[in-house]
């Protein structure tokens, strides 16, 4: 017999009861149960970064975390990034890995994503040096970096100058 | 690559969680999962129970008192390098943090997890080492310390009983005049090193080596204390000889070879690591005299 619980997790927002095994992992969860796909599938144990979440505010790895383990906590995927119905207008992040050439073939894009919005919250004028090593936990095989580099940090501009204007 | 079946349990306290624990059969206890998780994913690891120790707050907390930095298990590395009390108290283990992982990994991971799973070349473990850290340990029969000398035991193995688990861990770190250094060699930033050394100076009056303690990992199966070495400093200049001469000892340390790394190449690390932590270790103490 498996061993299953009863699971409720808000996931971007919306409250979700299920009833899932335990040894199911959180990445699992969201692309098979909750049919959140946004959020990639890499390595599976913990070293590509493509399936990083923000669980609580704070980006993990979703493949390293069970879904059991998310109970009562608040989780955040790359979906809940663009705003808007029903496609969603992209986020100055996201926009700016457009602009910039951020992603080419966009496997480890929602990963990148997902770190770099924690780590805009917290360093929102970052260097390039913190930016790179803010990023060493996803690998890109596509861009050779430089075009999310640049994202990054035209991203954390335009945040800036956002505030700025808001004030 | 998924975890094989098992059942999951939750418990709250620690008493609960060692009362599982003595109970149960083949059952692993999960910190921060980062290193169980992918060796359950990979079914390197079959438990049949899975003991989360993630609900248990009891063992997650920071504590300066008495010249001595006690850490429950469960803190978390992210906790830890972050953390006021660590800055002050010990700020060498925050610059071993920096070459731990990535900042997903330390959100998740727990300096617990990273003592008992025991890696011969995790940075944490090095800095147990370094400091013979107390271990804290605690089972359904009662609790008992040992020091970190003998808490490793053998590649990846800690001398915890099946039914024991690590509660804390206590550092001296009352010594204020310590000036400390941590370098390491990895192909990758955030990678396992291939050698590590970290060292703690104190300095006398005239400016010479008082004491000097150093940790080099990843040469064999536990981290090495090099007594002859951390002598043979004392009462001299922190000059480049005087590292010269060290590193050139520590050449000498006994060292494995893997598939990938030759034991030739893990004992040029450890001369050329060796050197550069005493020196960055004496340099830094120069920097806080001027402060």
């Amino acid at each position: 017999m498996s061993d299953t619980r009863k699971l409720s997790i808000t996931v971007n927002g919306t409250t979700h009861n299920a009833t899932v095994e335990t040894r199911m992992t959180l990445v699992d969860f969201l692309r098979h149960e909750l049919l959140l796909t946004g959020t990639h599938v890499g390595c599976e144990h913990g070293v590509c970064g493509a399936c990083t979440v923000l669980v609580k505010g704070v980006s993990v790895r979703a493949c390293l975390m069970l879904a059991v383990q998310c109970h009562g906590a608040t989780v955040h995927t790359v979906e809940s990034l663009a705003q808007g119905e029903p496609q969603g207008k992209l986020n100055v992040l996201q926009q700016a890995f457009q602009d910039h050439h951020g992603l080419q073939c966009g496997f480890c894009t929602p990963g990148m994503l997902m770190t770099l919005t924690e780590f805009l919250r917290d360093h929102p004028d970052p260097s390039e040096a913190e930016v790179r090593e803010a990023l060493s936990g996803n690998l890109c095989r596509c861009t050779g970096y430089q075009g999310i580099v640049d994202a990054a940090l035209a991203a954390a501009r335009k945040m800036r100058e956002e505030v700025d204007e808001s004030k | 690559m998924k975890p094989a079946p098992f059942t999951y349990h939750d418990p709250r306290s620690v008493t609960e969680a060692v009362t599982l624990l003595a109970e149960k059969e083949n059952a692993r206890l999960l910190a921060g999962g980062q290193s169980l998780m992918p060796m359950m994913n990979f079914r390197y690891a079959m438990p049949d129970h899975l003991i989360d120790l993630n609900h248990v707050s009891e063992l997650s907390y920071i504590r300066a008192e008495n010249g001595a930095l006690k850490i429950g298990a469960m803190t978390r590395q992210r906790d830890i390098e972050f953390s006021e009390v660590i800055r002050e108290n010990c700020p060498l283990l925050q610059a071993a943090l920096a070459h731990v992982g990535h900042r997903q990994t330390r959100n998740r991971g727990t300096l617990g997890g990273s003592l008992c799973h025991q890696d011969p070349s995790a940075e944490l473990v090095n800095v147990a080492a370094l400091f013979n850290a107390t271990m804290h340990v605690v089972s359904q029969r009662g609790a008992r310390d040992l020091p970190y000398a003998d808490f490793a035991v053998g590649y990846m193995t800690t001398a915890l009983e099946a039914d024991e688990m690590l509660a804390s861990i206590t550092l001296k770190t009352s010594n204020k005049t310590n000036t400390y250094a941590f370098a390491e060699f990895a192909r990758r930033h955030g990678d396992f090193a291939i050698v590590a050394c970290s060292a703690l100076l104190t300095m006398n009056a005239r400016g010479e080596i008082a004491e000097a303690s150093l940790a080099l990992s990843g040469l064999s199966h536990a981290p090495v204390r090099p007594a002859a070495i951390e002598q043979a400093l004392r009462g001299h200049k922190p000059d480049p000889e005087t590292f010269k001469a060290a590193a050139a000892e520590a050449e000498k340390l006994e060292a494995n070879a893997d598939a990938y790394v030759t034991a030739a190449y893990r004992k040029h690390l450890a001369r050329v690591l060796t050197y550069r932590a005493l020196e960055q270790a004496a340099a830094r103490a120069v920097e806080n005299a001027h402060v």
